[in-house]
C-alpha cells in the first residue's frame, strides 16, 4: 500500500469506550443533550458504558431513573418535543418492550399525526443480542421489529468508528433514532483515529470487497461474517461483506449493487428467521434484482427458540461462522 | 402573588365567559354528533358532554406559555385552549385545513400555536409525555406549567404510576387533571380498582392532591387556580381529581349496556351548564337575553366552522407518506 500522506494519530480503545466518548462529546457539544436511563449514573451503566460520566456532568445530565421504561422513554419523547436532545438508555432490548407503547404509539407517530407540527429528536440506545449466557429474557435481537416501524430510524453500529460516530449524527436528526449496541461488541478493542467524529447514518458499508457472493449482515454478526469471508477465501471463494449499519431505512442501492455484481447472496441476521429483517432484505433482492441472481438467497438466522442458558445450546441457537460458510458454499453449489 | 388572588373573581363578565365556553363546547359537540350520523365525521368520536366544567375551569387559568396534554376526549380542551372551531372541525372532517392537517381526526387534535400536544388515544400514554415536557422546562429553568388531562381509567395503567413517581421524584411542574367520569369505556370504577379514590393514589407518591366537584365550574376554577399557582411557585406537581360524569355514550359505537338510564338522567340534572346557568339566573347575574346572545354567537361560530370544514380540501394521495419523517434532514 502507498504510504498515507498524513497518518493521523490513532488511539486504542474498546467499543464501550467509543460509545462513552460519543456520549461525552455530545454532552460537551450541546447543552440540550442529557443521558437518562436505569443505572446510567451511580452504577456506571449496566454495561459500564456511562462509567465516569456522572462525576463529569452531574446528576441532572446523567440522570438515573426508576425501573419505569415506559415512563422515562416517554419523558425523553416529551423533553425532545420541548427542544431538548435526550439520549435514553434502555438496559436491554427485552426491557424496551415495556416502552414499546411510547416508542411506537408516540415517538413514531407524532410528526405525521400532528401534521408536522411536532417532531421527536430523541435517541434511544439499547443493548441487544446474545452470547453471554443471559438466557431467554436478556438475549434477544429485536431490532428487526423496530425496523418495521415507519417514523423511526434504526441503527446498528458494528465498528468502533460507528460506535463513536453514529450518536452525534443521530442526535442531529429531527426524528427518533434507535441505536442497537450488540453486547458482544462492548469489549471489542481496536484502533480508532484520535480525531474520529460523526459519521453518516444513511448508507450501508462494504466491509470486504469480493466478487463471488454477497454476505449481508449488521451488528454483532458482522465479525462472524468477516471471519466466514476469510475462511471462504482460503477455499478460493471471494466474498463481499455488506454491513447494513442502518436497518431503517435500508440502503437498497448498496445491497443491489453488490448482489448484481456477485449474483449470489446470504443474509446473516441474529433475529429469528420468521418475519425477520433477513426476510425483508431477501424480499427486496427478489423484487429488485431477481434476474441478476444465479442461486436462491440463503439466510443464517437464530433458531426459532427462546435463547437458552447453557453455552452449547446458546451457541447452537445463534448464527455462527461455520453456518455462514456452509450457507455461502451452498449458494455457490459447493456444499 | 397573594393567596386570595387564587380565588375566581365571579364578575358578570367572567361568569358569562365561563358559561359561554361551556355552551360553546356543548353546541360544537351536538353538531359533531349530527355530522357523525351524516357520515361527515368518521372513526371514533368521543363526546365531552357533561364534563365541560373541567376544561373550562382549568385551561383559562393557564398562561400562553404553559403546555396542555390531553387524551382522546379532547375537543373541549382544544377549543378552550384557543384552537378555532374551524380548525377542530376541519380536522374531524379529515380535511387538510384541520389543526393536524387532517391526519389525526377527533382523537388527535394538535396545535403548536397554543402548545397543545394532542390528542393521545392510548389511555395513560400522555402522562409520560407531560413528564418530559415538564422535565425540559425544569432543566432550562423555564417557569411553565404542563397541564395533563386524562380519565380515571388511566389510573389502572402502569404509565400513570410511573409518571406520578417521576413527577414527584424529579419535582416537575405538572398539573395532573384526572377527569373521573366513573367509567372506563363501559367498566365502572368500582369493578376495576381496589382503591376508587383516585386522588389518594397520587398522594401516595407524595403529590399535593385534591378532589373537586367536577360538575361545578366555579369549584373547578378555584381549585385550578390554587393548583396552577402552587405548581408555578413550588415547581412541584399537583394532582386535581375532578369528579364528573359523561352523559353520552363512550363513543358513537357504544350501546351503554353497562349503566341505567336513570343514573344518566340523575346526573344530567346536575350537569355543569344547567347548574351554573341556573345559579346565575337565580342570583340575577345574567338575563335571558345574555343566554340568547351567547347561543347566537356560538351558532354563528359553528355555522362558520361547518362551512369551513365543508369547503376544506383533501390532502392529495401523493402526499400520503409526507411527514413520516422530517423533510429537511440536518
Amino acid at each position: 500500500m502507498p504510504a498515507a500522506t498524513a497518518p493521523s494519530a490513532t488511539i486504542e480503545l474498546t467499543y464501550r469506550e467509543a460509545v462513552r466518548e460519543a456520549i461525552r462529546d455530545a454532552l460537551k457539544r450541546d447543552p440540550r443533550v442529557f443521558l437518562m436511563g436505569e443505572d446510567v449514573g451511580r452504577y456506571g451503566g449496566c454495561y459500564a458504558v456511562s462509567k465516569g460520566l456522572l462525576a463529569e456532568f452531574g446528576p441532572e445530565r446523567i440522570r438515573d431513573t426508576p425501573l419505569s421504561e415506559s415512563g422515562f422513554t416517554g419523558a425523553g419523547i416529551g423533553a425532545a418535543i420541548a427542544g431538548m436532545r435526550p439520549i435514553v438508555e434502555v438496559m436491554t432490548v427485552n426491557f424496551s418492550l415495556l416502552a414499546l407503547d411510547q416508542i411506537l404509539n408516540t415517538a413514531a407517530t407524532v410528526r405525521h399525526m400532528s401534521g408536522n407540527q411536532f417532531g421527536v429528536p430523541l435517541v434511544i440506545r439499547m443493548a441487544t443480542g446474545a452470547g453471554r449466557q443471559l438466557a431467554a429474557q436478556h438475549s434477544h435481537s429485536l431490532e428487526g421489529w423496530y425496523a418495521h416501524i415507519p417514523g423511526i430510524k434504526v441503527l446498528a453500529p458494528a465498528t468502533l468508528e460507528d460506535a463513536r460516530g453514529m450518536l452525534w449524527t443521530a442526535l442531529e436528526d429531527p426524528d427518533p433514532v434507535l441505536i442497537f449496541e450488540h453486547i458482544m461488541l462492548y469489549n471489542m478493542s481496536g484502533k480508532l483515529a484520535a480525531d474520529a467524529g460523526p459519521v453518516g447514518i444513511d448508507k450501508a458499508a462494504v466491509r470486504r470487497a469480493g466478487r463471488d457472493i454477497s454476505l449481508i449482515t449488521y451488528g454483532g454478526s458482522l465479525w462472524k461474517t468477516i471471519e466466514a469471508a476469510s475462511a471462504l477465501a482460503a477455499e478460493n471463494i471471494d466474498a463481499e461483506v455488506i454491513d447494513l449499519r442502518s436497518l431503517r431505512p435500508l440502503d437498497d442501492a448498496t445491497i443491489m449493487a453488490s448482489v448484481t455484481k456477485t449474483r449470489r447472496a446470504v443474509i446473516v441476521d441474529e433475529g429469528w428467521r420468521s418475519g425477520s429483517l433477513a426476510a425483508e432484505i431477501c424480499t427486496r433482492i427478489v423484487e429488485q434484482a431477481f434476474f441478476d441472481l444465479d442461486a436462491p438467497i440463503g439466510r443464517v438466522c437464530s433458531e426459532e427458540v427462546p435463547i437458552p442458558y447453557p453455552r452449547h445450546l446458546e451457541e447452537a441457537a445463534l448464527p455462527q461462522t461455520p453456518k455462514i460458510v456452509a450457507a455461502a458454499k451452498a449458494a455457490l453449489g459447493r456444499a | 402573588m397573594n393567596r386570595t388572588d387564587d380565588r375566581p373573581h365571579l364578575t358578570r363578565a367572567h361568569s358569562l365567559e365561563l358559561l359561554k365556553q361551556m355552551i360553546r363546547i356543548s353546541r360544537f359537540e351536538d353538531k359533531c354528533a349530527e355530522l357523525y350520523t351524516q357520515e361527515k365525521i368518521r372513526g371514533f368520536l368521543h363526546l365531552y358532554d357533561g364534563e365541560e366544567a373541567v376544561a373550562v375551569g382549568v385551561i383559562p387559568v393557564l398562561e400562553q406559555r404553559d403546555r396542555v396534554v390531553a387524551a382522546y376526549r379532547e375537543h373541549g380542551h382544544a377549543l378552550v385552549r384557543g384552537m378555532s372551531m374551524k380548525a377542530a372541525l376541519a380536522e374531524m372532517y379529515g380535511k387538510r385545513e384541520g389543526c393536524s392537517g387532517g391526519r389525526g381526526g377527533s382523537m388527535h387534535l394538535f396545535d403548536r400555536a397554543t402548545n397543545f400536544y394532542g390528542g393521545n388515544a392510548i389511555v395513560g400514554g400522555g402522562l409520560p409525555l407531560a413528564i418530559g415536557l415538564a422535565l425540559a422546562d425544569r432543566m432550562r429553568g423555564e417557569k411553565r406549567v404542563t397541564a395533563c388531562f386524562f380519565g380515571e381509567g388511566a389510573a389502572a395503567e402502569g404509565e400513570f404510576h410511573e409518571s406520578m413517581n417521576l413527577a414527584a421524584l424529579w419535582s416537575l411542574p405538572v398539573l395532573f387533571v384526572c377527569e373521573n367520569n366513573l367509567y372506563a369505556m363501559g367498566t365502572a370504577l368500582a369493578i376495576s380498582e381496589s382503591e376508587t379514590d383516585i386522588h389518594a393514589k397520587a398522594a401516595c407518591y407524595r403529590l399535593a392532591s385534591e378532589a373537586v366537584d367536577g360538575m361545578d365550574v366555579v369549584a373547578v376554577e378555584a381549585a385550578a387556580r390554587r393548583a396552577v399557582h402552587a405548581v408555578r411557585e413550588t415547581v412541584k406537581p399537583y394532582f386535581l381529581e375532578c369528579r364528573t360524569y359523561r352523559f353520552r355514550a363512550h363513543s358513537m359505537f357504544d350501546a351503554q349496556l353497562y349503566r341505567d338510564k336513570a343514573e344518566v338522567e340523575a346526573w344530567r340534572k346536575k350537569g355543569p351548564i344547567v347548574r351554573f346557568q341556573g345559579w346565575l339566573e337565580q342570583n340575577k347575574m345574567i338575563h335571558p337575553e345574555d343566554v340568547a346572545r351567547i347561543e347566537a354567537e356560538v351558532a354563528a361560530e359553528l355555522a362558520e366552522a361547518v362551512a369551513f370544514a365543508e369547503a376544506g380540501t383533501w390532502e392529495p394521495v401523493e402526499q400520503l407518506t409526507r411527514y413520516t419523517y422530517a423533510e429537511t434532514a440536518n
